[in-house]
């Protein structure tokens, strides 16, 4: 990653999560992304993400195209100062909501070429499958049973270009707030960009206010993925989806890192039961 | 119009929207067709409660019900209640 960055510039470590690191020198930001990445999925989605159309809503890399550096895959970005954490007040929640509104208006059709898919799907699944590979019992059956009232979630009615893992990490400041982190970048169903607050919400660790406003700025914004008027007809599966990975995930990470569940972790899990009795006849597990 | 049964003259009463026609004589009533079906649906309404107030439209957003699995929501009036389970942390990882 050196070769990359200008001489003389000490780098500094801003995020390692598992294998991805992300670094930053001067004012140029390196990531490393995970290992075996497809460099030509990912030039993809950095090639949306420099798409001009999408200048406001994603920050552009510095350069379209990932390199290979000791055979990781790597790419370049502009810095940018993160959201301040945990502070619900100051939140850009309905900055965040229009951002996502005005992605879901670019169509697969508006782009040249096949887009790569939103990774969202795929990385509900690969949780999933982690969780059953963990041969974890008690907690793990309750969220695998919920897993099976889901249906197949592959096959979206409505395709829009999604961020594909929206969360509040994944915004920056850069001359207003842009969207960062492409590697879920692609076309799917928008409703599970706003999923990961949803599920937060139902299973009642996010407030009802702070969600309010988030969804209140997306339909004013005139968000495609939900209608104002029943916006849980869109949000129910995939809301349910993402309950069950973030509590697969905090069941891997507790038993990885030998920690219990935390009270909102507690709280996902409980919901993956709430979610069993209210699909009595479709949960197999 | 006279009784068919003792041949008095009848006279017709309006009740509550139903015609009835009663005799004089023997205060027999004699109802049109349909008007017995009439009189059972004002029974009916009479017997039954008020109908229910409309249902207020919920203010858009926070107001918005959560899916039938949703927790039961706490009413967040106070700013230290926010942060219940963490508030917005779990919005900060792509956990």
């Amino acid at each position: 990653m050196a070769a990359l960055v200008p001489d003389g510039v000490d780098p500094v470590v801003l995020a390692v999560r598992g294998d991805v690191v992300v670094i930053r020198v001067g004012e140029v930001v390196v990531k490393a992304h995970e290992p075996g990445a497809d460099p030509a999925v990912l030039g993809a989605r950095m090639r949306l993400a420099g798409d001009p159309r999408l200048s406001g809503l994603l920050l552009p890399p510095l350069d379209v195209s990932p390199v290979l550096v000791h055979g990781r895959v790597v790419t370049t970005w502009p810095l940018g100062r993160p959201v301040p954490e945990r502070d619900p007040e100051t939140a850009p929640l309905e900055e965040a909501a229009r951002l996502l509104a005005a992605l879901h208006e670019f169509k697969p059709a508006d782009f040249a070429g096949v887009q790569p898919p939103s990774g969202a799907p795929h990385r509900f699944a690969r949780t999933v499958a982690d969780l059953r590979a963990s041969g974890l019992g008690g907690d793990a059956r309750k969220v695998l049973r919920a897993f099976a009232t889901l249906p197949p979630v592959d096959a979206p009615a409505h395709l829009a270009v999604c961020h594909g893992d929206w969360h509040l990490g994944q915004m920056v400041e850069a001359g207003g707030w842009r969207l960062i982190d492409v590697d879920d970048l692609g076309v799917g169903d928008p409703a599970w960009d706003l999923a990961r607050p949803a599920a937060l919400h139902a299973a009642g660790v996010l407030d009802a206010e702070t969600w309010g406003r988030f969804l209140d700025a997306y339909t004013a914004a005139g968000g495609a993925a939900v209608s104002a008027v029943d916006p849980w007809a869109a949000l129910d599966v995939p809301a349910r989806a993402l309950v069950v990975q973030m509590a697969a995930r905090a069941l891997l990470a507790s038993q990885r890192d030998g920690k219990p569940l935390d009270e909102a972790q507690e709280a996902l899990v409980e919901s993956c039961d709430r979610i069993v009795s209210a699909h009595p006849h479709m949960a197999r597990g | 119009m006279q009784c068919p049964k003792c041949h008095a003259n009848m006279r017709t009463y309006d009740r509550m929207g139903v015609h009835i026609d009663q005799c004089d004589g023997c205060r027999g009533v004699f109802l049109d067709y349909g008007e017995l079906e009439a009189i059972t649906r004002l029974e009916t309404q009479m017997a039954a409660p008020p109908p229910p107030p409309p249902a207020a439209y919920p203010p858009p957003g926070y107001a918005q019900p959560a899916p039938a699995w949703g927790a039961p929501q706490v009413h967040y009036g106070h700013h230290g209640h926010r942060r219940k389970h963490g508030g917005l942390a779990g919005l900060f990882y792509s956990s």
